[in-house]
């Protein structure tokens, strides 16, 4: 592993001062994913800004409805929050299937949503990457793709995002707050998730130096009837081929709310736009879901070892529609 | 008579395992320690053009940089199966001694430093410019090229067996199934990772080795390095796993030798998780085809059995897929043939159920398909086929595979199975059971084995050999050989392993450890006991002086008549009087000849219930049963866990376990944990394990045929068939992946 | 009381300090702000009760200064990147990662390894069910197993076998001893013997 030095703060703004005027630096939370990238050598940090000390681990109700999760919240702590699992069971579903107890342990909320892909060429430092080496090509594209991405890719990048909860998070509208060298802001998580394009190597539009302090989820009673569904070679302790977060509402059995976001298929967490535009106002039927999966896998682009993936997101993206209806908040005569 | 061996006692080495206590090899101190890291080729072929170690030599804490510049030249390795008691390097090249890469991963400079940091660290400024020529890393890219072996596993076995006119038999054959099957490359994985401790001292050399045979080790090094073996020691005494990846000897322990000389201090060289995937050996990606003729009543006619596999440059090795095949059923005419394509890989290697975790998979998948196809029960088919005598009409040393089948089928609740696929669901899941028939064959081709006992006057023992405890329970067991043949408690004898100082026997491989080294253990154990009742029955101050030897037994410490068991005396008692401090005996057992007159294979039985999510692809396995007849179990507690261990890599196998070359780079697709799927604690079912008790009289003197293959053998199989029965989908590729099993 | 049990304690109390296993007079603050690095600076490190402190470089994990540096070499080094879980310790009483941590991040806490879990002689009782159920072979992943199970049962997520499983998924054992780890897990908490305090 790289030398590195090391620095623990005491303050945010401390911390946002060291990290923003040191280049090659980076803020340590729970380490998961930080000390693994430098010990490959695929992250390049001198120095190590140790947040850990913050006061940012608290998880809050919001006084019109909501919850305040701290970007210092163990990836644990927020799955066994009772009101997490109360008004937001797929958030608390998604954390616990995300990982280890013991990487849920460490893991921050503020960490998971910056998480780097599991593509094995970005990781094993050598091939060539465009995510890693701006301008090398991407290995993936012809080469070992399975579990690699069939939305929001481009010709630079297919790797798939990783996090589970960050699906869930995508679902509910969530805000991200920072605090940065240029002040605080506010950033809706779905902007918050860069598509590759052609910068695959910028995948937030975050400042050098800007933290996460928190996580806003808003109101949603349609998020009480949650699910996320995780599908995976293994039964546990690893990455989704296909996840699904999946909520109704339904009256009179049409559909009037739905939230429907997919994990393991996309380059960024996924949220199902245009199969949700198909199921609002459509009959709760297997038909209705069967048909707003196609259109959202119709615009899937397909390489040789995922192409499986097409039709498997959308069967779980029925499954978990069919699923939710179970949960789902229903009103009017059923 | 016998009271400890068959008794299911707790490890003796458990409380050092449960406290942190038991010390791996990466956790030796010496004084002085230094650390190694090495520096791997990253592409499949061609030479190392330029290597510039100025930054990582300026480095801090950098004390030297080997490169193929710079190492001494060694002897040329040439691979030989450890068991065989020779020099047992895993392939016949040694890296570092010319500018050539043969294959990606393959170490090309060897960082020394003061701090495990400092060397990884060091090792990354290594920079190396590459001469990258074309490379071979998939069967396809070399199949066009693909040669018949003549000999494999270095020289030891025949390619080809053939008996009767298969062709003719199978044009004939009134049912015919031929099928071909695909098999990703496997890696061992042990959760301990390679790792060399070596120090020098006055020109003699100790070595602590993570190998599953630290005699092979102190062979290898000594003749890689052109040293006497009476100046190169092997010290190992728990290793954290080895499934065959630290059967033979790779190049990092001699290259961990070297770099300690050069610095004049200790060196530690552990492998990392990534470089595990280049520097031990994998099992091979292969494919393998099975053609099967039979009458319409379910009587074999004719087998052609083919595989097709991807080796080094430098060795035919391949799996041999053809030891059950051929003998297991009765079938007059017999072809099994393997053929090579070389490739840019180190040598594949011996992998948990060598050959047979693949070949018995083909042979029980395509019995299963005949079985289907005749309308016979699948366990039915295999009763009516196995075979009385081996292919050369040689009776078995002990068979018990109809017993472990009907057994089997009784503790799984096989009978009133509905035979039709997809018959049964249960939500979104179908479900299916499946079985396979297992056998693996027991290997003799080792040399002399010895052991030493020692008893003292206050009647404790010290029975030693040189072995190594990698979890089968060795020194369990093996304690256990030795107080029953002194005819002492359990908690009177302790087992030492673990030294090339100790006699020497092989390594524990192919299922061997178990039956040879208990052999050595009780001769030497019983013939100390035998000198002691001697003395006694000589002395005429002995209360058994003057009685046939017979006639006398020992039990507890206590020599008795056997008819007078209050006629006796301890061994204490007896030494003290003969002024014996203490006293010794070696003991040794060399195997019988290889043309001995006996089929040599150990059965078993494999169960398995499975649900399938037929939309999704997933295959889950509810419930495993398997039967085995290995001869005589020394410990069942120990012998069950390993079936079940072995039971669950076949899960494995058959689900979660594969890895690819890319061909563009010449490097696997998977080189972490993360990637390469081994099952976790939620893929594991409950396991039932039972065996069948029997006896062998041929193998050796106790009878023990071995445990640590075949509890894999036949799993893959059971597995398949039963996803076969839940979907009625045929998946002749492993692992059984999601895109491979969906609907 | 067990070593886990002192050091639960300990740095409230005032710590016995360790500097390479000499006692020193005082102690330093629990976490005291720093900025420091590359070349190695003196760590203070609650392990077992007992604090040592030791000159690492901050990129240095805990793992490493486990092993490599306090000589505890009962945590285990399976793939170093967060995917075997055989480093498995707690700190602050929580199992997580040593691979993943750096050494220099967990002073102020406290570290409990598998060589702080018995009371003297006395095994735990996770560690004995751990022998009689036979829930290891090799043995190398068995402390990361035992201080994630003894965790588990802390946690209080294995009434059946499922949740056993799921939770104990993080820790692989390459034997595949899974059937009887959730053996031994199922007779400690049958027993209601389980948790952190269990031998207190």
């Amino acid at each position: 592993m790289r030398p590195l030095s090391y620095r623990r703060a005491a303050e945010i703004g401390e911390a946002v001062a060291t990290v923003s005027t040191e280049p090659t630096s980076a803020f340590l939370a729970g380490g998961t994913t930080e000390v693994d990238l430098v010990r490959l050598g695929v992250a390049r940090h001198d120095l190590l800004v140790d947040i850990n000390d913050l006061p940012l681990a608290d998880i809050e109700n919001l006084p019109g409805g909501g919850l305040r999760i701290g970007a210092l919240a163990r990836m644990n702590d927020v799955a066994r929050a009772a009101q997490v699992v109360e008004m937001y069971p797929g958030i608390a579903q998604a954390l616990l299937l995300g990982a280890s107890e013991q990487l849920r342990n460490m893991a921050t909320m503020g960490g998971n949503l910056c998480q780097r892909v599991r593509c094995a060429y970005f990781r094993d430092n050598v091939s060539p990457c465009n995510k890693r080496e701006p301008g090398t090509g991407c290995s993936a594209l012809d080469g070992q793709n399975r579990g690699h991405a069939i939305l929001g890719t481009s010709e630079h990048c297919i790797a798939t995002h990783p996090s589970d909860v960050a699906v869930a998070l995508v679902a509910f509208d969530a805000v991200v707050h920072t605090i940065g060298p240029s002040g605080a802001r506010i950033i809706p998580i779905e902007n918050f998730y860069l598509l590759p394009g052609r910068t695959p190597h910028i995948e937030h539009p975050l400042e050098h130096g800007e933290l996460i302090v928190a996580i806003e989820v808003p109101p949603l009673p349609v998020a009480r009837g949650s699910l996320y569904l995780k599908f995976r070679d293994r039964q546990s302790y690893e990455f989704a081929l296909v996840s699904v977060l999946s909520a109704l509402l339904v009256q009179d059995g049409r559909i009037t709310e739905v939230r429907l976001a997919l994990g393991g298929v996309g380059t960024t967490p996924w949220r199902a736009r245009r199969a949700e535009a198909q199921l609002v106002g459509a009959p709760a039927t297997a038909g209705s879901f069967a048909a707003a999966a196609a259109a959202e896998l119709d615009a899937a682009v397909l390489h040789e070892h995922n192409a499986f993936k097409q039709e498997l997101a959308q069967r779980a993206i029925v499954r978990g529609l069919d699923q939710a209806m179970v949960s789902a908040v229903h009103g009017g005569a059923r | 008579m016998s009271s400890a061996i068959g008794s299911p006692i707790d490890r003796v080495d458990g409380p050092q395992k449960v406290t942190g206590a038991a010390r791996y090899t990466a956790e030796i101190v010496l004084p002085h320690m230094t650390y190694a890291a090495v520096v791997a080729a990253t592409v499949a072929s061609g030479r190392v053009a330029v290597i510039d170690t100025g930054r990582a030599r300026g480095a801090e804490g950098v004390l030297a940089i080997l490169t193929h510049e710079d190492l001494p030249k060694l002897a040329e390795p040439h691979l030989l199966p450890s068991l065989a008691g020779a020099a047992a390097p895993g392939q016949s090249f040694f890296p570092m001694q010319k500018d050539v890469v043969h294959y990606a991963g393959q170490p090309v400079a060897l960082v020394v430093a003061d701090s495990h940091e400092r060397a990884q660290y060091a090792a990354s400024l290594v920079e190396v410019t590459y001469e990258r020529a074309p490379s071979i890393t998939t069967i396809d890219e070399g199949r066009d090229a693909a040669y018949e072996a003549e000999r494999l596993f270095g020289g030891l076995l025949p390619a080809r067996d053939e008996r009767g006119d298969v062709d003719t038999a199978m044009a004939e054959a009134e049912v015919r199934v031929d099928v071909a099957y695909r098999f990703a490359a496997n890696h061992h994985n042990a959760i301990e990772p390679a790792a060399t401790t070596a120090v020098w001292d006055d020109g003699r050399l100790t070595i602590y080795d993570s190998t599953q045979g630290i005699r092979a080790s102190q062979l290898t090094v000594a003749q890689l390095l052109g040293m006497p073996l009476s100046d190169v020691r092997v010290i190992t005494h728990f290793v954290g796993g080895g499934f065959g990846s630290k059967a033979m000897v790779w190049p990092h322990v001699t290259l961990a030798a070297l770099a300690a000389r050069h610095v004049g201090r200790p060196v530690k060289l552990s492998l990392t998780r990534q470089q595990m995937f280049t520097s031990a050996g994998h099992r091979e990606e292969q494919e393998q085809q099975l053609a099967i003729g039979a009458t319409r009543d379910g009587r074999l006619t004719a087998m052609h059995h083919e595989k097709l596999s991807i080796t080094s440059p430098f060795d035919d090795w391949a799996e041999p897929a053809t030891g059950v095949s051929s003998q297991l059923y009765a079938c007059p005419n017999y072809r099994g043939e393997h053929r090579l394509v070389r490739g840019n890989t180190m040598t594949p290697t011996f992998t948990r159920g060598p050959g047979e975790a693949v070949g018995v998979f083909v042979l029980e998948t395509a019995m299963d398909e005949l079985a289907h196809e005749l309308g016979i029960d699948p366990l039915e088919l295999r009763v009516r086929n196995h075979a009385a005598v081996d292919g050369h009409g040689n009776p078995w040393s002990s068979d018990g595979l109809e017993e472990c089948l009907r057994h089997g089928a009784e503790l799984f609740g096989w009978a009133g199975r509905n035979p039709v696929p997809r018959s049964r669901r249960d939500g979104d899941w179908l479900i299916g059971t499946g079985m396979a028939a297992a056998a693996y064959p027991v290997p003799l081709f080792m040399p002399t084995q010895r052991a030493r006992a020692r008893l003292y006057a206050d009647g404790s023992a010290v029975v030693q050999a040189g072995t190594q405890e990698f979890g089968t329970g060795v020194l369990t067991a093996m304690t256990q050989v030795a107080a029953d043949g002194l005819g002492l408690p359990l908690g009177s004898v302790r087992f030492e392993a673990g030294d090339t100082d100790l006699p020497n026997v092989s390594s524990a491989v192919g299922s061997a450890g178990a039956g040879m080294i208990s052999a050595a253990v009780h001769a030497a154990a019983t013939a100390l006991r035998d000198q002691l009742v001697a003395t006694a029955v000589a002395d005429a101050d002995s209360p058994l002086h003057g009685a046939d030897p017979a006639t006398i037994e020992v039990r507890e410490g206590r020599i008795t008549q056997r008819e007078y068991p209050g006629v006796g005396e301890t061994y204490g008692e007896l030494m003290q009087r003969n002024r014996l401090a203490d006293a010794e005996a070696p003991g040794s057992w060399t195997p019988p000849p290889l043309d001995t007159p006996h089929g040599l294979l150990t059965f078993g039985a494999q169960f398995a219930e499975v649900a399938v999510d037929p939309e999704i692809g997933l295959v889950r396995a509810r419930r495993m049963v398997g039967v085995f007849a290995p001869g005589r179990v020394l410990n069942p507690k120990t012998a069950r866990s390993q079936l079940v261990g072995g039971m669950l890599w076949g899960l494995g196998q058959a689900l979660l376990e594969g890895n690819r070359m890319d061909p563009r780079h010449g490097r696997w697709g998977a080189t972490s944990l993360g990637e390469y799927l081994v099952p976790v604690n939620a893929d594991a079912p409950e396991v039932t394990v039972d065996f069948v008790e029997l006896t062998d009289t041929v193998v050796n003197p106790l009878g023990v045929k071995g445990v640590g293959e075949i509890g894999q053998v036949g799993v893959a199989a059971a597995i398949g068939n039963a996803v076969f029965h839940a979907t009625g989908r045929r998946v002749r590729e492993l692992p059984m992946a999601a895109e491979l099993v969906m609907d | 009381m067990p070593a886990w049990a002192v050091q639960l304690i300990a740095h409230h109390v005032r710590p016995k300090i360790m500097h390479n296993d000499q006692f020193v007079a005082t102690a330093p603050p629990d976490r005291p702000p720093l900025t420091s690095g590359p070349s190695s600076l003196p760590v203070a490190l609650t392990v077992n009760g007992s604090t040592h402190v030791v000159d690492l470089e901050p990129r240095v994990s805990l793992l490493d200064a486990l092993r490599e540096h306090l000589d505890l070499t009962g945590s285990k080094k399976g793939c170093d990147q967060g995917t075997c879980g055989a480093c498995t310790v707690w700190v602050d009483g929580r199992r997580v990662l040593a691979c993943l941590s750096l050494a220099v991040t967990c002073e102020g806490r406290s570290v409990t390894t598998i060589e702080g879990l018995a009371a003297g002689e006395e095994l735990h009782p996770m560690q004995r069910a751990f022998i009689e159920c036979d829930a290891f072979q090799c043995g190398y992943c068995t402390a990361g197993q035992i201080m994630s199970a003894v965790a588990l049962l802390e946690e209080g997520n294995a009434t059946t076998d499922a949740e056993i499983a799921e939770s104990m998924s993080g820790n692989i054992c390459r034997c595949a001893a899974y059937p009887n780890i959730r053996a031994a897990i199922r007779e400690v908490r049958d027993a209601g013997e389980g948790g952190h305090r269990a031998t207190a």
